[in-house]
């Protein structure tokens, strides 16, 4: 009898955690499915190597392309080394001291703050204060802001993982701590740490709301750090928004998600790469 | 041959409130090997990373007394960490090669130190794993990465990663603690190879292992080193009763 019972609370259970895994993917694959069924048609070479025309409704979506990348790529320049450098003080200089608490309650604060306070703060601060204008610079720094609290808590974790032995090993070879740090503490965390800068790669790419109140939505190829941009997100956002083009606003969600996938495809495989070559 | 390498003085160790050595006095010789052996959590490790320091990345810990390297305390102000650690070398209980290739292995110490020729670093290698007995085996892959080796392998390259510092002291934590009987016998034999060009501090795996190899050695208890003497008499006739009793077994 008592068989029975545990036979049968264990098929409930593996119901249970197979019914929530399927619902998780069934969501994702019907939102997929949606933009792609409606966006594809869309895509063409001349959709990703032409200018929006008329506010976008024709003509292609490269310069939010273009502003796109260059925003991210600002955002990751700015906010990986910074976030970086700060997880390897909190868990290599730090210690347990009064400070690092203090930082670490800063970034799990910051890290609950919606993005368009960042964007408010970036606008108030960047765009106007320090008169950088909409702007990649300032959009790129605002998300840079954003993405910190990750970088640093993945990073952290990266090095925490890595085996108190390499540090001592690398000691008792007569290194100094920063020689410890740069060729046996980073190079065993490298891959935990990229894969916290390629999500943050990723919410800076999908971010809207910061962006649009930082960078502007101008629609003119960039040609410098000031210009103004306006990137796939946010073109997505106005194009549906404001009822210019869903057709339009489906490519570029398409040509969205195609661009977040193949970064994560290429950054995965040097991340496996990397691991291989050193075991 | 019986020059004072290192002179421990009233040595006392503490973490923070709990005292793992108390008040060691012991003089080692130069080219000797010196078996330090007891039980667990006697102080043996504690008594092997004071002596270059990497008790240091230890928080809270605090020590009396001095330990005087060739005359100068390790603990003088004056100290070049980095320097102290190149003269006193130390193998770790379980192997830790570092995620690389062999060969990156060796030369992580000299490169440290600004070492970088290519044929140079060349030379180191091959000086080295040949003092620990591991060239013939690992000659043909010297590129493919140390965590394939087997643990006593692993171990030997640890061993020729500290030699290639060309230390003056050479410490030994219980190097044969995960190792096969096969893999023990051919790092002994290197051990007593090595003893003319080093001197070497062990913590042995057990007390057969010290029998074999040392010339002397010291039992520590509880933080206490309660006697010291040729690694025969030690392990034949002990003075101390406690000794006695943990060498015929009676705990341990």
């Amino acid at each position: 009898m008592i068989h029975r019972t545990r036979y049968v609370t264990q098929n409930i259970a593996k119901t249970i955690v197979w019914m929530a895994a399927l619902s998780t993917i069934g969501v994702m694959i019907l939102i997929l499915f949606q933009i792609l069924r409606e966006g594809l048609p869309v895509l063409a070479l001349h959709f990703f190597l032409d200018p929006p025309r008329v506010m976008g409704r024709e003509g292609g979506i490269s310069t939010t392309i273009v502003g796109t990348i260059a925003l991210t790529f600002v955002a990751a320049l700015l906010g990986a080394p910074l976030g970086v450098g700060t997880a390897v003080f909190l868990r290599e200089y730090a210690g347990e001291s009064r400070l690092s608490h203090v930082i670490r309650f800063g970034t799990d604060c910051l890290s609950g703050v919606p993005s368009i306070i960042f964007g408010l703060f970036g606008f108030v601060f960047f765009v106007i204060y320090l008169k950088m204008g909409w702007s990649i610079l300032s959009g790129g720094l605002t998300v840079a802001a954003m993405i910190l609290p990750t970088v640093i808590s993945t990073a952290e974790e990266a090095i925490k993982a890595v085996p108190y032995s390499y540090r001592e090993v690398s000691y008792s070879l007569g290194g100094t701590k920063w020689q410890t740090i740069t060729r046996s503490v980073l190079p065993n965390a490298l891959p935990g740490i990229l894969t916290g800068i390629l999500l943050s790669i990723g919410r800076s790419v999908g971010e809207t709301a910061a962006v649009i109140l930082t960078a502007g939505s101008s629609l003119i190829m960039p040609t410098s750090l000031f210009s103004p941009v306006r990137t796939m997100s946010v073109h997505f956002y106005i194009l549906a928004r404001e009822g210019i083009s869903m057709k339009v606003a489906y490519g570029t969600g398409a040509a969205l998600i195609l661009l977040v996938l193949l970064t994560n495809l290429i950054a995965q495989w040097m991340i496996n790469r990397y691991i291989r070559r050193r075991s | 041959m019986s020059q004072i390498k290192l002179a421990i003085n009233d040595f006392s160790f503490f973490y923070g409130p709990l005292q793992a050595l108390k008040a060691i006095n012991l003089e080692i010789k130069s080219n000797e090997i010196f078996a330090i052996f007891g039980p667990a959590r006697s102080g043996k490790t504690t008594l092997l990373k004071s002596l270059n320091r990497l008790t240091d990345l230890i928080s809270q810990t605090r020590h009396t007394g001095t330990l005087l390297l060739d005359g100068t305390d390790v603990y003088d102000e004056e100290v070049d960490l980095v320097r102290l650690r190149r003269r006193i070398g130390m193998v770790f209980d379980l192997p830790t090669p570092l995620p690389m290739s062999i060969f990156e292995n060796v030369v992580y110490g000299p490169k440290l130190g600004g070492i970088t020729p290519k044929n140079r670093l060349t030379e180191i290698v091959e000086k080295a794993l040949r003092s620990a007995v591991l060239w013939d085996e690992v000659k043909d892959r010297l590129h493919t990465s140390a965590l394939q080796l087997s643990g006593g392998q692993q171990q030997r390259l640890c061993i020729a990663r500290v030699l290639a510092l060309e230390p003056e002291i050479f410490l030994l934590d219980e190097p044969c603690s995960g190792l096969d009987p096969i893999s023990t016998a051919s790092i002994e034999e290197s051990l007593v190879q090595l003893k003319k060009d080093y001197t070497i501090i062990l913590v042995p795996h057990n007390t057969q292992q010290a029998s074999r190899v040392a010339d002397r050695a010291g039992f520590l208890l509880s933080g206490d080193l309660i006697e010291v003497g040729t690694a025969y008499q030690m392990f034949t006739k002990p003075r101390d009763k406690r000794t006695e009793d943990y060498v015929t077994g009676k705990f341990g």
